[in-house]
């Protein structure tokens, strides 16, 4: 994934040509290092679609393809988190519970009647402050105190359900009336601001591409691959007005649908927090607190405030991630953030290629990772398996991702040095 | 060989760069330090030398400001400072080489030449650009010219390879006192050479050099003057031309204290 410094660089972008080649040629050096990238994960995703397509006969519709859209959203929100959690090398356990917490709080926050009966517009921020809170203090029981992590989110998730629990015992759950909350789970764009929001992101990541290769051109420094990066804009192209042409021909019972409000939230908080991780100095120094925390001390790097702010995030991402999964439902009940919850979302991240030993891993992992997890639970739903299939099978590509990123690692390891 | 044109060539004043007296230091009940004298011009390497446990590590932490000593005074330019910290030392311009735990594997060269002290917007952006550019050309100013990419991760790199970048990163920062604490412990032959070929530019660029090293090989080639220590207090400084390996080895291993007369062996250092 690094450009290549050197002469050879300036010769390889003169022609169009000489730098598809080029291009062919790191990629195909990139492979053969064991560098994979995301290339395994976005071939195992079609290779699932392409099975469940056949498979089922419900799976391969756009009204489906929205389903799918909303279902992967809660889980991907903690999955994004975990990433955070995960290059630091730490672990967060309470993200299910944590995210109960939210979806508690906002449920309890636009409780009419008995309750205060805010309006949800006020009720989730408060909720997410709510999370924040749980995310400082167990990060700074952790970065402070030097308790591991493992413990203190392990205590965190059984407090945390513990106080879900304690709650809604009585009623046994709130239901969630609020639109605005509920609209996170259920609300689809008009055909033409599904256009609007998909030539607004296309826009924008071309803007942004496009000042980064021309402040590097005037500042004289390694120009990058080109054609690689016509590439990447062509393609998210492609895919953004793909994915709202499909969302905008689905309909329910004649009633048409359009982009779903969790389409354009998952990609929101995926540009935001790549861009927290990859061009901040916060997320370069939580890469170099997981990658090796005495050097980034010595270097002056403030190493337990990175740790705190990253369960912080954590904890945020749970929160929001809670909220979104309670308006899929419109409710709130005692097993929330129980089941496959934390494991789906630290699963998707780790499928994804973040590594569990810090250091490396990008948000995008956990975004391809959801929507593996979410693909595979809602085909096999679809195609009308048993529950337990559902588990097996998420296990096995766990299993499988991790199998292969760890042989590639080696042959990378064999081939660098 | 290289080493002795390097001491022909080399901008060397007389005043100390750094200059240290006195410096006690105990942990505890282990008295680490006692009345040690040292000093370093602009232009010069000087080598550290002592056995195990002589204090070498202590003495630079305390110019580092990792560890606070107990009684001495330091000085800079010719005037007193006080360092209490990394950022005391960083601000007067002093820069500590660790062998170890220096670098962050998962980092390319230049975040790691930057790790801590990143160029950013008001929004705390990265600026990518100039500190690839800035990377480039210390790389180049030191010549540097093994690394192929100084884009690619820190773990790819070799042992020497990575002492450079620690080396080159110690430069940038405008420092005008280097120190290395055994920056060639862990390396080859051929890598060594390199690291040593670097640590000699640093002086003919005009920095004051601090290497700490059990190799009195590296310290022939390298140093201009070495101050050996024994037990925590000063048995001999010598220049590196008037002396022989041997002197060198016997002062490590039965030197007797040189303070108590209050004043150092060599006719060259001021007092
Ligand atoms: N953190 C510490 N706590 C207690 N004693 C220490 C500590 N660090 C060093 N010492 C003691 O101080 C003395 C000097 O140690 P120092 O590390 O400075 O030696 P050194 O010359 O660097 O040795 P080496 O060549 O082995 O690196 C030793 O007796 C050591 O045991
Ligand atoms: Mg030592």
């Amino acid at each position: 994934m690094t450009t290549v410094a050197g002469p050879e660089t300036a010769a390889q972008t003169e022609g169009t040509s000489a730098g598809l080649r080029s291009l062919l040629r790191t990629g195909i050096d990139d492979i053969r290092s064991g560098n994979l990238g995301v290339l395994p994960i976005v071939l195992a995703l079609v290779a699932i679609v392409v099975f469940f397509s056949f498979s089922a006969t419900n799976f391969f519709t756009a009204t489906n393809f929205g389903n799918v859209i909303i279902q992967m959203a809660g889980t991907t929100m903690l999955a994004y988190g975990v990433v955070f959690v995960l290059l630091l090398g730490e672990i967060d356990l309470s993200i299910s519970y944590v995210a109960g917490i939210g979806a508690l709080t906002v449920a309890e926050l636009q409780r009419p009647g008995s309750g205060p009966a805010l309006s949800g517009l006020i009720a989730m921020p408060l909720a997410i402050v709510a999370c924040a809170l749980i995310g400082t203090a167990q990060g700074s029981i952790v970065a402070k105190i030097g308790v591991p992590s493992f413990v203190v989110t392990l205590a965190g998730f059984l407090i945390w359900q513990g106080v879900i629990v304690y709650r809604l015992e009585q009623p046994g759950s709130i239901i969630i009336q609020d639109r605005w909350i509920n609209y996170t789970g259920s609300y689809y764009f008009s055909h033409l601001a599904g256009w609007l929001i998909a030539a607004l992101v296309v826009g924008g990541y071309a803007v942004s591409v496009l000042s980064g290769v021309v402040s590097k051109m005037r500042a004289g420094v390694t120009v990058p691959n080109r054609p690689l990066i016509l590439l990447k804009v062509v393609a998210l192209a492609v895919a953004a007005f793909g994915v709202v042409a499909i969302c905008n021909t689905a309909k329910v019972q004649g009633t048409p649908l359009g982009l779903p409000l969790a389409a354009v939230i998952i990609v929101l908080f995926l540009v935001v927090l790549t861009f927290l991780a990859k061009r901040t100095t916060f997320g370069r120094h939580v890469y170099a607190v997981g990658g090796n925390a005495e050097a980034a001390r010595r270097a002056g790097i403030n190493v337990p405030r990175i740790r705190i702010l990253v369960f912080l995030i954590s904890s945020v991402m749970a929160g929001i991630g809670g909220i979104i999964l309670a308006a899929n439902v419109n409710s709130v009940d005692t097993n929330f953030g129980g089941g496959t919850l934390l494991l789906d979302a630290i699963s998707a991240a780790v499928i994804g290629g973040t590594s569990l030993f810090g250091g490396r891993g990008e948000v995008r992992n956990a975004f391809l990772g959801g929507a593996v997890i979410a693909t595979v639970q809602n085909g096999l739903n679809t195609a009308g398996y048993n529950p337990g299939t559902i588990y097996i099978v998420t296990g096995i590509i766990l299993l499988l991702a991790v199998t292969v990123d760890t042989v590639a690692r080696r042959l990378q390891a064999r081939a660098g040095r | 060989m290289g080493a002795s044109t390097a001491l022909l060539d080399s901008p060397v004043t007389d005043t100390p760069l750094l200059e240290l007296r006195g410096i006690s230091k105990s942990y505890g009940s282990v008295q680490a330090l006692t009345d040690v004298d040292f000093e370093v011009r602009a232009g010069e390497v000087m080598a550290l030398v002592g056995d195990n446990g002589a204090g070498k590590s202590t003495l630079i932490k305390c110019v580092a400001g990792t560890h606070a000593f107990d009684g001495g005074e330091i000085y800079f330019e010719g005037r007193q400072v006080e360092i209490h910290g990394p950022k005391d030392a960083a601000d007067l311009g002093i820069e500590v080489v660790y062998q170890d735990l220096a670098l962050c594997d998962n980092l390319d060269v230049v975040q790691n030449m930057y790790l801590g002290r990143e160029e950013h917007d008001w929004l705390h952006r990265l600026k990518e650009p100039p500190m690839e550019q800035r990377t480039a050309e210390t790389m180049k100013s030191l010549a540097v010219t093994t690394i192929r990419s100084i884009r690619q991760p820190v773990a790819t790199l070799s042992g020497g390879q990575r002492q450079s970048v620690a080396v080159a990163r110690a430069v940038m920062w405008n420092s005008k006192l280097v120190i290395l604490d055994e920056p060639t412990a862990a390396l080859g032959v051929a890598q060594t050479e390199q690291v040593l070929a670097l640590v000699r530019r640093l002086a003919e660029q005009g920095l004051a050099v601090v290497i700490i090293s059990h190799n009195l090989h590296d310290i022939f080639e390298t140093a201009h003057r070495i101050t050996v220590l024994r037990l925590g207090r000063n048995v001999g400084l010598y220049e590196r031309v008037k002396t022989t390996q041997q002197e060198v080895v016997e002062a490590i291993t039965a030197g007797k204290p040189t303070k108590v007369s209050g004043i150092p062996m060599t006719a060259a250092a001021p007092q």
